[in-house]
């Protein structure tokens, strides 16, 4: 069996150290070691997005990426995003759009959304779907979720 | 139509009530869940197709350090070939466990065949390679013709088809064959000027949900066995582990976590008896998770089929006669949903003569599961194709044609049931008046095409109790999964009784010994049924409300009215009190108010709808472009009327998928090839317009508030009307599904 | 999934030594997007992950008008197509950092690293090859160059010899009226592997009207990405039409050798050869004229 590594990192703005196997990915050590169960497992393999999160202000998957990668890296999830009196505009507007049907797929689709509006705060339709196209969603069809992302953009 | 309502809650668009859990990431679904001592699950499938299964060696995977127990179908309880009732028709309960864990045969490859729970996944993951099985490889077969020929590899040696009552006594893959019959076929026609007649072909397709499958179960020491999981049925998880762990439902709880998805792939169960097996011999909680693989090899696909659909008319475009033939693919055990596409097949239309023939065929595919209108899809692939060719052979508008033949309130569905008023034709209407259907679509190589669709959605039983709280908010308690919204729009039927705002019913999905038995999410069922039990609940509620402010007045009960949230008075004395007032008001006057209701509702009311599509050929590729989607459907009531839209979007899309690009892809050997996201091309935003919807409301006479069912009719025009724009677009009728560049390239003659 | 170790590398030499003594049960980690797929899914069996984003060789993102440009191993996509000036001077480049996976994979995923893992489909290795990209390989016995048509030898296979790592890429800086244009062909729009893919770059003389010279490059028709040499030299010396164009286009399928698979078939491929190749074509040409 390998050792496991300890690991020192910052997830949502906390230090944070963690033991985990170097096979673990980040979306198992988020998950499993923890407890931040809301990146998601949908495929495993890059394919869906339900296990977006921000590593040093780029958006990945966190399934591609090996929890020993994080050592002295900044993580951003989904459950750092709202404050403790407040949503994030984009989950307000995912919101009042109905944006989420069964819900697996949102927080995804939400740190998706945030890493493109950081990046470009005025994102044409095009631009949202193109920036989104790695994150799928199997319940709404896109297009409420695409409002949403506009009406965030709109809002901030 | 009935008298305009005017509503304070319904026809509102409030926010969810579980959204902020869902939007934060703290809503915790099957996978999420966590328990102290948790061992993880691994199930070993099959690399067959078809093989008969001669020994299974687990004695080096026990043996790996980390392992704490190994099941096979050795340790289900021994499965008698009889019928089980499990709330959705009977099944066959071999049938049933042994595609839970094979016994004799693996059937497809994904089958599967054994399980491990170890101390972390990967040890789960290495040790399932430590187990040593022994194949005899048999030839498979995979298509669904070839599966009906006499000469077809066999794979239950004892079944025999059962056609119209009378069973054969020679093994076939043919499990069943039936038939509709209305008026005098052949008279039919006879009397047709003109007789259009072509085959289909659809593939294999998957839901795509885009959570996998998850089970944790434990057992007390007092034989208590608890399983949390995601499912579109609790209770059905229930019964479906009460017959193939031979277990009393009385040991059973379920508790449903939130669901990722299943459009009807979360109803059968798969991996949570494993996860019952593997914590029996363990005595351990285990939770058994699937990969992507797993979901697309192991789980229910919705058949491929082979069509044919022949209709006649008369010049001026009156339809004479239907006749179809539609052979399903059920996978490895009997149980498609052809008996369902049968129902659907020619239901938007008023025809005087029809034959139907269905057959349910087995085959090495994974064994099919509903996907939102099962069946319907398919058969509406063939039927709206060639009522698209007859429009066009007649030269009469499509939508002309299918106005002139619309199903209305009291025409017969060749199956046998009479409609209640429907909105068929007020779908067509609001297709041809929308600006898209007006516009011009005149560039080279762009096409549109139209297409309905008819599902006859379902009732079955629900359960809700509503507690009054002192402040005037209820708590609602229901046995309704939900996937898309439905706590809103179950709470906002009881908001509206109860004169209060949605925002104060405080809705919960609980677990099997905590609710009445409520049937699955299926069916287009929940907003109508469960929220049909929310109206009846919260009518008791106002019931018993009134007892109590007539003690408080001291009148008599009769004497209390309610309306618009506000007891009163009437004959006398003149006294007022709002709901949010008598609620504070219960501890004086009796005690707690709970409201409850049970429902086995028999008006479910058909959705019809219709869609228009434009688009785009790229006769270079083959590749097709969605440019523009136009959808009408009647929804009788919309009750959140941004989540009736979500549904309509939803399923176009997937409709779209299935259209395109979506198929099980398979080599010779029997093996799927393209079992991930990557190769399953399921459509990505990139692909796709907005989504424009139309609800048209023509209130169901089955329910208080005029509700319909809107979660699958939107998947069933997709294809037909795709099919139909690319033929406007590029001149060619396509029969095949999906319409993938491969077959459009051929098609054009450029390959 | 296998268990491993994990090595952060600091210096080219340290994983040069690691490579030479460990052999194949080790592999190199850049932004993970092939590798920990394939380790997860038991398509490479190894022991050691060796992690390379610490050297700072890997990392260089450098571009000299005269020089051209050296791109890093491990250089991920993002970083490619946010850089004005490659975006300016090598298109067909960036055409394809743009189309790998999503976003979220573009934030990881390595030119580099998809050179690497040879896959016949991979998006970026027609556009190196038609910008005479030329790989800078370390080893024990020092540094080699190769181009990248010669670097692939098979699916998942290249020339890279016990010990050998890819340090950097380098792609001379472009002639006076030139571009480069990559596209390929998939059923989607988004999140596929390439059917076919097609590169082709262009030099045309002052008056752009006639074609100095053209190179074309092929995905996902061989068991490698393919340099189309014929459909490329008959290029040389003609003038721009589409006649011109259609004969590249059909040289370049005689060389294809597709196969039939989950992502398309041989006759699928042959066809779309001759359509993305003229596309291609049209593609740079038209950024040449486009260009002030």
């Amino acid at each position: 069996m390998v050792r496991k590594s300890h690991i020192q990192t910052t997830i949502n703005d906390e230090a944070v150290e963690f033991l985990c196997e170097p096979r673990q990915s980040l979306l198992e050590v988020l998950r499993d070691e923890l407890h931040l169960t809301g990146a998601k497992e949908g495929c495993n393999n890059g394919n869906c997005g339900a296990c977006s999160v921000i590593l040093d202000g780029r958006l990945v998957n966190s399934c591609l990426v090996l929890g020993v990668e994080t050592e002295g890296k900044s993580v951003e999830t989904i459950e750092g995003l709202a404050e403790p009196d407040k949503l994030h505009p984009i989950q307000d507007a995912f919101l009042e759009n109905a944006a989420l049907q069964c819900g697996i797929c949102t927080p995804g689709f939400i740190m998706s959304a945030k890493a493109l509006l950081d990046n470009n705060p005025n994102p044409t339709e095009h631009e949202i779907r193109y920036w989104l196209a790695g994150n799928l969603c199997r319940c709404t069809g896109y297009d409420k979720i695409v409002r949403a992302v506009l009406d965030a953009a709109a809002a901030t | 139509m009935s008298e305009k309502k005017e509503y304070k809650v319904i026809g509102t668009r409030p926010i969810r009530h579980d959204g902020v859990d869902k939007v934060t990431g703290r809503a915790i679904y099957g996978a999420d869940f966590q328990i102290t001592g948790l061992l993880h699950g691994r199930v070993l499938r099959s690399p067959h197709a078809h093989a008969r299964i001669v020994s299974i060696d687990t004695s080096r995977a026990e043996a790996h350090p980390g392992v704490k127990g190994v099941v096979t179908a050795q340790d289900l309880p021994a499965a008698e070939d009889k019928m089980a009732d499990l709330g959705e028709g009977p099944v066959n309960l071999k049938y049933l466990c042994d595609n839970i864990l094979a016994s004799d045969k693996a059937l497809y490859k994904g089958h599967a065949i054994a399980a491990v729970a170890a101390t972390n996944p990967h040890i789960a993951e290495e040790a399932c390679e430590l187990i040593d099985v022994e194949y005899e490889v048999l030839p498979p077969v995979l298509e669904v013709r070839q599966a009906m020929e006499p000469d077809a590899p066999i794979l239950h040696e004892h079944l025999t088809t059962s056609s119209l009552g009378d069973t054969e006594d020679k093994p076939t893959n043919i499990a069943s064959h039936l038939q509709h019959k209305k008026g005098d076929i052949e008279k039919g026609f006879a009397d047709a000027e003109v007789v259009i007649e072509r085959d289909f072909v659809t593939g294999t397709v998957h839901q795509g949900y885009i959570e996998p499958h998850n089970a944790t179960a434990h057992y007390n020491q007092d034989g208590q066995l608890t399983v949390w999981c995601s499912t579109q049925g609790a209770f059905t998880v229930r019964e479906q582990l009460a017959e193939i762990l031979q277990y009393p439902v009385s040991k059973i709880k379920v508790v449903p976590l939130e669901i990722g998805g299943g459009f009807g792939g979360k109803i059968n169960v798969y991996i949570k008896p494993v996860a019952a097996l593997l914590a029996k011999k363990t005595g351990k909680p285990v939770k058994v998770l699937m990969n992507r693989a797993d979901v697309f090899e192991g789980t229910g696909p919705t058949p491929a089929s082979y069509i044919t659909i022949k209709i006649g008319a008369k010049k001026d475009g009156k339809i004479t006669a239907a006749q179809t033939s539609l052979a399903f693919e059920a996978g490895a055990y009997p149980g498609s949903p052809v008996g369902a596409g049968a129902m659907c097949v020619f239901a938007p239309y008023n025809i005087e003569n029809v034959l139907i023939d269905g057959y349910d065929v087995v085959l090495n595919k994974p064994k099919s599961a509903p996907y939102r209108a099962p069946g319907a899809t398919n058969a509406a692939f063939g039927t709206e194709t060639v009522v698209d060719e007859l429009a066009e052979t007649l030269n009469i508008d499509p939508l002309e044609i299918r106005l002139m033949n619309g199903a209305k309130e009291g025409d017969r569905r060749p199956d046998g049931p009479v409609y209640p008023r429907i909105g068929f034709i007020e779908t067509l209407e609001a297709a041809k008046e929308h600006p898209h259907y007006t516009s011009s679509n005149g560039k080279k190589y762009h096409g549109r095409g139209i297409a309905s669709g008819f599902w006859f959605n379902i009732g079955l039983e629900s359960s809700v109790t509503i507690n009054v709280n002192p402040d005037g908010t209820v708590n609602l308690v229901e046995g309704s999964t939900d996937i898309g919204g439905t706590r809103a729009s179950i709470a906002m039927q009881a908001a509206e009784v109860l004169g209060i705002p949605a925002e104060s019913v405080n809705p919960a999905v609980v677990d099997t010994n905590s609710i009445g038995y409520t049937a699955v999410t299926g069916g287009s069922r929940t907003t109508y049924a469960t929220g049909y039990a929310a109206y009846e609940a919260a009518q008791d509620v106002v019931k018993q409300m009134k007892v109590r402010a007539a003690k408080l007045w001291e009148v008599d009960e009769d004497n209390v009215q309610f309306a618009d949230g506000e007891f009163s008075s009437i004959n006398g004395k003149e006294e007022q009190m709002s709901f949010r007032d008598l609620s504070g008001k219960l501890s004086q006057t009796g005690g707690p108010v709970v409201g409850r209701a049970t429902m086995d509702p028999a008006g479910a009311g058909g959705a019809f709808a219709t869609h228009v599509v434009d688009v785009e050929v790229d006769v270079e590729t083959g590749k097709v472009e969605i440019l523009r989607y136009t959808a009408t459907q009647d929804a009788g009531k919309a009750i959140h009327p941004s989540y009736v839209e979500g549904q309509i979007q939803g399923g176009v899309v997937q409709g779209i998928g299935w259209a395109l690009n979506e198929e099980y892809i398979y080599n010779d050997e029997g093996e799927m090839t393209n079992a991930s996201f990557l190769d399953y091309r399921m459509p990505t935003c990139l692909d796709l317009p907005m989504i424009d919807t139309v609800i048209v409301e023509v209130p169901n006479p089955g329910h208080p508030y005029g509700v319909r069912g809107v979660g699958e009719v939107p998947i069933v025009p997709p294809p037909a009307a795709i099919a139909n724009a690319i033929y406007d677009a590029i001149g060619i009728r396509m029969t095949e599904l999906p319409m993938s560049p491969d077959r459009l390239l051929k098609a054009l003659g450029k390959i | 999934m296998q268990a491993y170790e994990y090595i952060d590398a600091k210096t080219v030499s340290e994983t040069v030594a690691l490579l030479d003594e460990k052999g194949d049960k080790a592999r190199l980690l850049a932004g993970g997007t092939d590798i920990i797929v394939q380790a997860r899914e038991g398509r490479r069996t190894l022991d050691w992950m060796i992690d390379i984003k610490s050297i700072p060789e890997v990392n260089e993102l450098a571009y000299d008008s005269d020089t051209g440009l050296t791109l890093g191993a491990a250089v991920p996509c993002y970083q490619i197509y946010a850089a004005d000036a490659i975006c300016e001077t090598y298109p067909g480049l960036v055409d394809a950092t743009k189309i790998i996976g999503g976003t979220a994979i573009q934030g990881r995923a390595a030119v580099g690293g998809n050179l690497c893992n040879a896959s016949p489909a991979a998006d970026c290795i027609p556009p190196l090859i038609v910008l005479n990209a030329t790989c800078i390989i370390a080893g024990p016995n020092g540094e080699r160059e190769i181009s990248v048509e010669d670097f692939c030898t098979g699916p998942g296979q290249t020339v890279l010899a016990k010990g050998e790592m890819l340090v950097s890429i380098k792609i001379p800086a472009p002639q006076k009226n030139s571009s480069s244009y990559y596209l390929r062909f998939i059923p989607r729009n988004e999140m596929d592997i390439a059917v076919v893919g097609a590169g082709a770059s262009v030099v045309l003389d002052d008056a752009k009207q006639r074609i100095v010279s053209a190179r074309i490059a092929l995905g996902a028709v061989a068991p490698t990405p393919l340099f189309a040499e014929e459909a490329s030299a008959l290029l040389a010396g003609k003038e721009i039409s589409d006649a011109v164009i259609d004969e590249a286009a059909q040289a370049a399928q005689v060389i294809a050798r597709p196969i039939s698979d989950m992502r398309g078939t041989a006759e699928q491929r042959t066809h779309l050869v001759g359509v993305l190749t003229r596309r291609a074509l049209n593609g740079a040409l038209q950024r040449v004229r486009d260009a002030a």
